[in-house]
């Protein structure tokens, strides 16, 4: 058994191997993996007694189910209308020129994605940002900046 | 001046819900439901449903298994309570489902949680398991369970949300049969906004009466807004319901307010002159709690291309109607900013757009309208120049 099918095998044994456990299971790949790669979803669908094409045709309908390959770390800054009104564009073109990727890219060390997502519930507080799952409110691109820092100590 | 905007504290208070609990599951289903009924409450999520009614029919479907859903999809632009509600009082959310579960007869509950608020999970699954151990002890039959949704907005639609937490795409189902008949696993479900639960719980706490003394005929109550924008003030209120938006404006604008989005992004847009007759209500414009302000230096052509591109990736795609309708709108707005098309062919786009709204599957296709209209009837100098 290989790495990936072991981890699923150990996700259905809790999330159970129904049908309506698959969301469950495809969160907790993306939850330690960041995406779900052609092996994962193979496995998935093994275990699950569904087609890979049906696995796939799932995960590919939800923006946080990513089935290209994405950094250790998922930057999402809120493009939505207040965010875009309180100063969106400036942290993002901060954090593209910090981490020498442009929007929807990952770095080549492959310790960030740098992503841009729909309003993230925070609008009284914007710019914000989602760092995996930690939010980051009334961010600043000096503010931006600090927390990838953070992560990239954190990150080996 | 004096102070027309109500404040309320009826979703934050903090309470036993336990003794609330108690005091409830010695009353009958019936007893339960007339009092929500009677109180006048209707939905918090947007569509407005009358509560107690959405009760009485998953109450009268004869099933084996029957389901409460908590909806905490909370995707729509400018709406950020829900989050504030299961961070403060997740209590009250919790027995607001079990509630729910005793009027109906339910024995399990599922909160479905936008992936965004993730971070809320630890704290939910200990309050969760917590609270699963008191209905124990009380002898209560009722399981609570947390679902994650995976950032798609879609999903906040009762059926879309069903399809989703049964491991499929989120794509909305045809209505009817409603989720009070035909649910999640094809059993009778009542799903409810976070808000709503609450409110219910607080009605059988202090009974209808109190809560028909707030709001109007047709908008009893209070509601908690999302207030955000261009305002000194931006956060989150519980006001009662049935303000005109001028009292709004006064209480939170900056001075300077051009427009009110009511409704966030599938809402309406109101302009400065119709602040005064405007009432906020479902007898004027309903909202799920989102109120967007933008002062006189927004330009609503930025604005309307915002929701039209928010409206666009989030559409499911399922019916074209929607999917292509979403793309052509904001293609249209581009090209008669560029001066591609002439201006009188915004006419035809607010076709597409009444198109849209008869002919689309769900409530994402069929509101595009609302602000695609509201803004252009209000600004279409805005749109053109
Ligand atoms: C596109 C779309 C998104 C929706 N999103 C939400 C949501 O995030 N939260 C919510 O409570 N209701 C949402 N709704 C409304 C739900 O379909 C449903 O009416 C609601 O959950 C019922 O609860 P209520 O009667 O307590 O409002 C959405 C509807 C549509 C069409
Ligand atoms: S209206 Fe839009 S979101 Fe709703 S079912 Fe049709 S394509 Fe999907
Ligand atoms: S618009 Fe950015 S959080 Fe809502």
């Amino acid at each position: 058994m290989t790495k990936i099918e072991e981890f699923v095998k150990e996700q259905a044994d809790i999330h159970g191997r129904e049908r309506n456990s698959l969301m469950p299971i495809l969160q907790a790949v993306v939850q330690s993996e960041r995406f779900l790669s052609e092996d994962a979803m193979v496995a998935i669908a093994t275990e699950l007694d569904l087609s890979t094409a049906d696995v796939f045709g799932t995960a590919s309908f939800y923006t946080f189910l990513d089935t290209v390959p994405r950094g250790k770390n998922i930057i999402r800054v809120c493009k939505t209308i207040t965010c875009h009104m309180k100063g969106k564009d400036a942290i993002i073109s901060t954090l593209e020129d910090m981490l020498k990727v442009k929007l929807g890219e990952t770095t080549s060390d492959g310790k960030f994605s740098l992503l841009q997502a729909n309003c993230l519930g925070w609008c009284h507080k914007g710019p914000v940002m989602l760092v995996n799952d930690e939010i980051y409110p009334e961010i600043t691109p000096e503010k931006a900046v600090e927390v990838v820092q953070e992560y990239l100590k954190k990150t080996k | 001046m004096e102070n027309k905007i109500k404040k309320v504290d009826l979703i934050f208070e903090k309470v036993d819900h336990l003794a609330i609990l108690d005091k409830s599951f010695k009353r009958t289903s019936d007893e339960i439901i007339l009092d929500v009924i009677d109180s006048g409450l209707r939905g918090r999520g947007g569509a407005g449903f009358p509560t107690g009614l959405k009760w009485k029919f998953a109450k009268n479907e004869e099933a084996d298994q029957k389901y409460v859903i908590c909806n905490a999809d909370e995707g729509e632009p400018g709406t950020f309570k829900d989050r504030e509600i299961l961070t403060q009082v997740p209590e009250k959310v919790l027995a607001g489902m079990a509630l729910c579960g005793k009027a109906i007869g339910a024995t399990e509950g599922y909160i479905y949680l936008r992936a965004e608020y993730n971070f809320l999970l630890p704290m939910l699954h200990e309050k969760m398991k917590e609270f699963n151990k008191q209905m124990k002890e009380h002898n209560f039959e009722f399981t609570v369970f947390v679902r994650s949704g995976s950032g798609a907005y879609v999903c906040g639609e009762e059926t879309a949300l069903m399809e989703s937490m049964e491991g499929h795409r989120g794509e909305p189902r045809n209505k009817p049969p409603f989720p009070t008949q035909h649910g999640y696993l094809g059993k009778p479900t009542s799903i409810n906004n976070v808000e709503t639960l609450v409110f219910a719980l607080m009605i059988a706490n202090l009974g209808p009466q109190m809560f028909k003394d707030l709001g109007t005929f047709d908008s009893r109550g209070s509601k908690v807004f999302s207030i955000s924008g261009d305002t000194p003030k931006a956060g989150i209120y519980e006001l009662e319901l049935g303000m005109s938006l001028l009292d709004f404006v006064n209480e939170f604008g900056d001075g300077d307010t051009k427009a009110v989005q009511v409704g966030g992004a599938s809402g309406f847009c109101v302009a400065r002159k119709h602040f005064k007759e405007t009432l906020i209500g479902f007898e004027g414009i309903p909202t799920g709690g989102s109120m967007m302000l933008f002062n006189s230096s927004r330009s609503m052509y930025n604005i309307l291309h915002d929701y039209l591109e928010f409206f666009e990736e989030e559409s499911c795609g399922q019916c074209t109607p929607c999917r292509v309708g979403c793309q052509q709108l904001l293609k249209g707005i581009e090209s008669v900013k560029k001066g591609v098309k002439p201006p009188p062919y915004l006419e035809t786009l607010q076709k597409l757009s009444d198109t849209m709204k008869i002919a689309s599957k769900c409530g994402l296709g069929q509101s595009v309208g609302n602000p695609f209209n509201s803004i252009i009837n209000n600004f279409r100098e805005e749109i053109i120049y």
